[in-house]
């Protein structure tokens, strides 16, 4: 194919014209801070961008606003108070926070919660389960303009977290896992009103999927944005439902070892190839769908006796060192556990928190991405602050 | 559960090393064997610890350790990178005495602790899992999502100057986690890309996570527990006494 001239003078022209008015209208860097309180944070995240036009060139999330050094206070308290602590890293998914710290400190200890004890610890954990990830069902839809998710999403969690108060007293911060057992039993009749709420909470997640996923401006807001190939997200540590959407068939309940009563159970670890936002949150929603599914599952196979095991007053861990970690609402959530042997609280507690991972891919994630976009893929990474910052 | 008894009873000696180890398992021991034979000298102890592979390495192979699990191994996910500070903070303990079993007179474990750290000043705790001395050690753990198990990697660092090349060419995440733990101990990261302050604020000095660094808020103000002490139910019934009796004297 050959060029004749005229085509030829007519490009260079084009081009000419083009580096005009991009002389003329040559756009300035715009320097832009989401946050640090903006409703797309969950709390006081502020990320920086860059803007060039409407895209993204560098994206620099600022953490800090609300660290309180947990790892420095668990150093000084006991075994039994740090739960209190790690209670308020994730605040929705309140009681799952206790399980791995728990499990890590009965490791070291030698000491295994009798079976009673730890199939209500599951239950109490997928009820965590639920409740944080209701809220992010709902809470997806806010971020991009359907305000009626949230109001659904915030009534149904409001039957979740009333089981949780009617068994722990506490409606965010159950602090009701103890190094041995668990605090308490559960009250009478508790076990039916649970398997009702599991109905409702199947039901919302059917209205979710009527709600968003079918809608077409929902679908053209998700569809394709923020992918990330599953070798990114490995390496930049991404977890949970992040990882699972990504196509890593890993979910820490079914592949290790753990006292929990999961393997008890007949569920499944749903993934999804896309790996965009649309399919993080899909991957969401099945997880909650199974999550109710064992709840159910826990509650007809309940076993009785004990829910404590012999513990003294004054617990004297041996020295030793231990890694727990556990499938949390978030992704993975672990707990390392250095004990000197002595009467006082763990020597080291070094708190790995699945957020922190989570968003620290998104300087490589925003890069190119439109403006509104951002918003909808930091929804979709649903990251809580307590959970980066500790 | 190992052999040993457990619970174990309350007036156990500190020294009891009690290190749950799980029997050697073929898979991880190959792993072990197999990076021993790649990095050399460089690779000093392992154990198979709580499921897990802990692997102690010298500090100049610390990244490439990490860069060996990672393309030969097939260890594709970063969990995360951090410090411990092995220094026994003899203050801390007392203070802690003070406050829990001291001056109550609930004496059923209080004297026999409190004496060992108060005069001895400040030494590192020992018998730790796969070995090592020093003061500081980094450690990071990574995880193989085909394998379903992870390993943990340990280096002891220098005390006077704390310094390892960073993992952030094998593990993008190592960026955060290398921050925080230069922020918090003041470990160098040999090939960071920006070592910044990830939560304090700039001008922070000190490194909070070090045991030499005082937690302030508790040096000023005394813990509250100690106002509203009360007597640990299930404990011997002579504290409890001696309790009522205080509240007796009291009102």
């Amino acid at each position: 194919m050959t060029i004749t001239e005229a085509q030829q003078l007519a490009y260079i022209s084009g081009q000419a014209a083009e580096a005009r008015v991009r002389f003329e209208l040559e756009t300035e860097g715009m320097t832009l801070n989401i946050g640090p309180q903006h409703p797309a944070t969950h709390g006081t995240l502020r990320i920086v961008v860059r803007l060039d036009g409407e895209q993204v060139v560098w994206a620099d999330p600022v953490c800090g606003y609300m660290h309180r050094g947990y790892e420095k206070l668990a150093e000084t308290r006991k075994y039994q108070q740090v739960t209190t602590l790690v209670n308020r890293i994730d605040w929705l998914g309140h009681f799952a926070n206790e399980v791995p710290f728990i499990l890590a400190v009965e490791q070291l200890y030698e000491v295994e919660a009798p079976p009673r004890a730890q199939w209500l610890r599951t239950i109490f954990f997928e009820l965590a389960r639920i409740a944080n990830i209701t809220l992010f069902l709902g809470e997806m839809g806010v971020q991009l303009g359907a305000f009626t998710p949230v109001f659904y999403a915030f009534r149904d969690r409001e039957h979740v977290l009333n089981l949780m108060e009617s068994v722990t007293g506490g409606r965010f911060h159950p602090n009701f896992d103890r190094v041995g057992g668990l605090k308490d039993d559960i009250p009478k009749g508790w076990v039916e009103e649970t398997k009702a709420v599991m109905n409702k909470v199947r039901d919302f997640c059917d209205e979710m999927e009527d709600l968003l996923v079918g809608n077409e401006i929902y679908e053209q807001r998700t569809r394709g944005i923020g992918v990330i190939p599953a070798r990114v997200g490995l390496e930049y540590g991404l977890s949970g439902a992040n990882i699972r959407a990504s196509g890593i068939d890993w979910d820490i309940r079914r592949d290790s070892p753990s006292p929990l009563a999961w393997k008890e159970c007949d569920w499944k670890v749903w993934t999804h190839t896309d790996g965009d936002v649309w399919a993080r949150y899909w991957v969401r929603l099945q997880e909650t769908r199974e999550a109710a599914k064992i709840v159910d599952q826990l509650c007809d196979g309940l076993p009785s006796g004990p829910i404590m095991a012999k513990m003294p007053a004054r617990l004297r861990v041996p020295k030793g060192e231990a890694w727990i970690s556990t499938e949390n609402p978030l992704g993975e959530m672990g707990y390392y556990v250095v004990s000197d042997g002595g009467p006082s609280g763990p020597f080291r507690c070094k708190i790995r928190t699945p957020s922190f991972n989570n968003i620290s891919i998104v300087p490589w994630l925003l890069r190119g991405v439109y403006v509104p976009d951002v918003i909808s893929i930091l929804a979709s990474l649903y990251f809580i602050l307590g959970d980066i910052d500790r | 559960m190992s052999d040993q008894d457990a619970p174990a009873p309350a007036d156990a000696e500190a020294e009891a090393p009690a290190e749950p180890t799980t029997p050697p398992d073929p898979a991880r021991e190959a792993l072990a064997d197999a990076l021993r034979r790649d990095l050399g000298d460089g690779f000093l102890e392992h154990a198979n610890a709580n499921g897990d592979l802990w692997i102690r390495v010298s500090r100049d192979c610390w990244r490439r350790a990490a860069e060996t699990l990672k393309v030969k191994h097939g260890f594709d996910y970063f969990c995360f990178v951090s410090g411990i500070d092995w220094l026994e903070n003899p203050e801390l303990s007392s203070r802690y005495e003070a406050v829990y079993s001291g001056d109550g007179g609930s004496g059923e474990d209080g004297g026999d602790e409190a004496a060992p750290a108060a005069d001895a000043g400040p030494t590192l705790l020992g018998d730790r899992v796969a070995g090592g001395d020093t003061r500081f050690t980094v450690f990071g753990r990574v995880f193989s999502t085909t394998k379903k198990w992870g390993v943990t990697l340990k280096a002891d660092l220098d005390e006077a100057n704390p310094t390892v090349e960073s993992w952030v060419t094998v593990y993008r995440g190592a960026d955060w986690h290398e921050r925080e733990t230069w922020e918090m101990f003041g470990f160098q990261f040999d090939g960071h890309p920006g070592l910044r302050h990830m939560y304090l604020p700039g001008g922070f000095e000190g490194f909070p996570l070090r045991k030499d660094f005082p937690l302030l808020a508790r040096m000023v103000k005394p813990w509250p527990g100690l106002v509203d002490k009360e007597p640990i139910p299930g404990e011997d019934d002579d504290s409890e006494q001696q309790g009522e009796q205080q509240e007796a004297a009291a009102t």
